[in-house]
């Protein structure tokens, strides 16, 4: 049975040009999303993410998105209201300016993704304790799902760069897309929202603890793959983590197909590659 | 059921016309081939396959890049050899910007899904050339293999030639030319737990998928699923790499396959079931579900 891949273009006529070809070049701008990254204490890092996407980025901006805050690249002093807001990086409960700006995030943007390891679970920062000039006082670093409410988690140290190309068309065909285009929208992120609900804590233990002890695991290899700092080994099939380098950014629990696995939307995963990668050519 | 084979464009017996390649393969060579002859005309830089491990008949993946690696891998070893874990190495250390990979049909599931949801996989999705899916009912830990042979089989690992699951038994085939078979019955038990959950038993998300069941012996079942698993087997069969049959032409043929994916499915199915009622008023995690 072959699903119909909605094409990731929207829908809407525009209005001069017929031509299908000069239509994708003169999209009006009131169609895109708006989105932008707050950056919390991360490390900069999934900004980098974003920026790797290249000229996929260019495009992406070009076309789908308008980025109306980053405090790297957009000259914004204040959160603005936004459709999608990137937050890197944990909370610093110490700050008072990161707890309101995160707080403020959650007031002024309709989706909050949580972006890296640090937002969702914490990741390196789980192991801050203080000390450091010149704010010895900051010692305690919260995943922002501990402030407020998060939609989408997009767990890894640092994220992909695909990862966040994905999101992002997901994201723009779920706000701007046709009917069909949503449905398909809401079925990919579905899981990246059950992440988000699950919770804020990870590590490789939950391989273990997910996956072995649940007897799920079957050997595939994935974790070991996904994994930034190496921790994990396999030993006779299994994963063996190390629990001494493990960072705690979730990528393996959520690279290992048997955390989820939906087979609705993985099954067209031909179809949904090309819409992505055409949305961006 | 009626998806239980999955979407594919062609389904044909085939087996490799490389002497050197089916001597020692587990049925047509299929795998060794389609990488050998992918490797040699570009398709693929390099291909992540269950090399030879530090123990008898257990697998290590590795990144075959010469024809040798990849003749170094022939034959199935019916325990768990983790080849996802080196998708990632395979784009960094060995630098390889189309990867050819053989796996399971779990497998070829963690690699759609990783093209789809990359968490941990940067630049990887686009980095997928070939996936060939093995037909797979279950699949064993290495210290199942163990008991299985030594124990119940009463023979020495090293001195194994061949394993084989087929017709009903577990064989086991000796360099000194003793057969034991065992029945099916006593091998259910040793099964890595994590497959009975499986809902796959032809690969179906894999760009070429092959086993030996539904061809004669010496020939493996071969399905043609996407489009660059179209473009590398036309190409091999215009290369002369392999001789083929019209499936519908081969005993016992597509309808054995069939079956048999219908009983692993909805026995599956119903132990994915039966896991979420598993305790009093408590069960088991779903992953069809959610994390
Ligand atoms: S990714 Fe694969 S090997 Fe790792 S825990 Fe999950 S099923 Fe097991
Ligand atoms: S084991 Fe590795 S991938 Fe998993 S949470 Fe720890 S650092 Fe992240
Ligand atoms: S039965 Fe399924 S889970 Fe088990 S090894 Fe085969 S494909 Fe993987």
């Amino acid at each position: 049975m072959k699903q119909q891949i909605p094409a990731a273009t929207p829908q809407k006529p525009v209005e001069q040009p017929k031509e299908e070809v000069k239509s994708k070049e003169a999209k009006p701008v009131a169609e895109k999303i708006t989105a932008g990254h707050i950056h919390l204490s991360g490390c900069t890092g999934c900004e980098v993410a974003i920026a790797d996407n290249y000229a996929g980025l260019l495009t992406l901006l070009d076309r789908y998105v308008d980025w109306v805050y980053d405090l790297t690249l957009a000259d914004v002093r204040h959160v603005p209201k936004m459709d999608v807001a990137m937050v890197e990086g944990s909370v610093c409960i110490q700050d008072k300016l990161s707890v309101e700006e995160i707080k403020e995030t959650r007031e002024k943007a309709k989706i909050v993704v949580a972006l890296g390891g640090c937002a969702c679970y914490g990741n390196i920062t789980r192991f801050a304790r203080g000390g450091q000039t010149n704010q010895p006082q900051h010692e305690s670093f919260l995943p922002i799902g501990d402030i407020i409410k998060v939609d989408v988690y997009i767990p890894g140290c640092a994220p992909t760069p695909q990862m966040i190309r994905n999101v992002c068309v997901m994201a723009y065909l779920l706000l701007k897309g046709n009917p069909d285009q949503q449905a398909l929208a809401k079925k990919y992120l579905t899981p990246l929202m059950q992440l988000a609900e699950r919770g804020t804590e990870a590590c490789g233990c939950d391989l273990m603890i997910e996956v072995v002890n649940q007897g799920l695991c079957m050997g595939c290899g994935s974790c070991a793959a996904a994994c930034p700092v190496r921790a994990i080994t396999h030993e006779y099939g299994k994963p063996n983590v190390n629990r001494e380098m493990c960072i705690k950014c979730g990528a393996c629990y959520a690279q290992c197909p048997r955390s989820f696995f939906n087979f609705d939307v993985i099954n067209e995963y031909q179809g949904i590659l090309d819409a992505i990668t055409g949305a961006l050519q | 059921m009626g998806n239980e084979l999955g979407k594919y464009t062609n389904c044909v017996s085939a087996r490799s016309t490389d002497k050197e390649i089916l001597k020692k393969a587990q049925d047509g060579g299929i795998v060794t081939q389609l990488f050998a002859f992918a490797l040699d005309a570009g398709i693929i830089d390099g291909a992540i396959v269950a090399g030879p491990g530090d123990e008898p008949w257990r697998p290590r993946p590795i990144v075959a890049t010469t024809r040798e690696e990849l003749l170094a891998a022939r034959g199935t070893r019916y325990n768990i050899s983790p080849n996802v874990s080196l998708i990632k190495e395979a784009t960094r250390s060995y630098g390889l910007d189309k990867v050819g990979i053989v796996g399971t049909p779990c497998q070829m599931q963690a690699i759609r899904k990783g093209q789809l949801y990359p968490v941990g996989l940067r630049d990887v999705p686009d980095k997928i050339a070939l996936a060939i899916g093995i037909f797979c009912m279950e699949n064993f830990p290495y210290q199942s293999i163990v008991q299985l042979v030594e124990d119940h089989a009463g023979q020495k690992l090293e001195s194994v030639k061949k394993m084989e699951i087929g017709k009903g038994k577990f064989w086991v085939y000796t360099e000194r030319g003793a057969v034991v078979q065992l029945p099916l019955k006593v091998t259910h038990k040793y099964e890595q737990p994590g497959c009975h959950v499986c809902l796959d038993y032809v690969a179906n998300l894999a760009d070429v998928s092959t086993g030996s069941v539904g061809s004669p012996d010496g020939w493996s079942t071969v399905f043609v699923r996407s489009k660059s698993g179209e473009d590398v087997w036309s190409k091999a069969i215009a290369a002369g790499c392999f001789e083929t049959k019209p499936i519908d032409q081969v005993k016992p043929g597509l309808e054995l396959v069939t079956k048999l994916a219908n009983e692993k499915i909805s026995k599956n199915q119903k132990t994915v079931e039966e896991r979420m009622k598993f305790g009093v008023g408590k069960g088991l995690r779903n992953p069809y579900i959610k994390p």
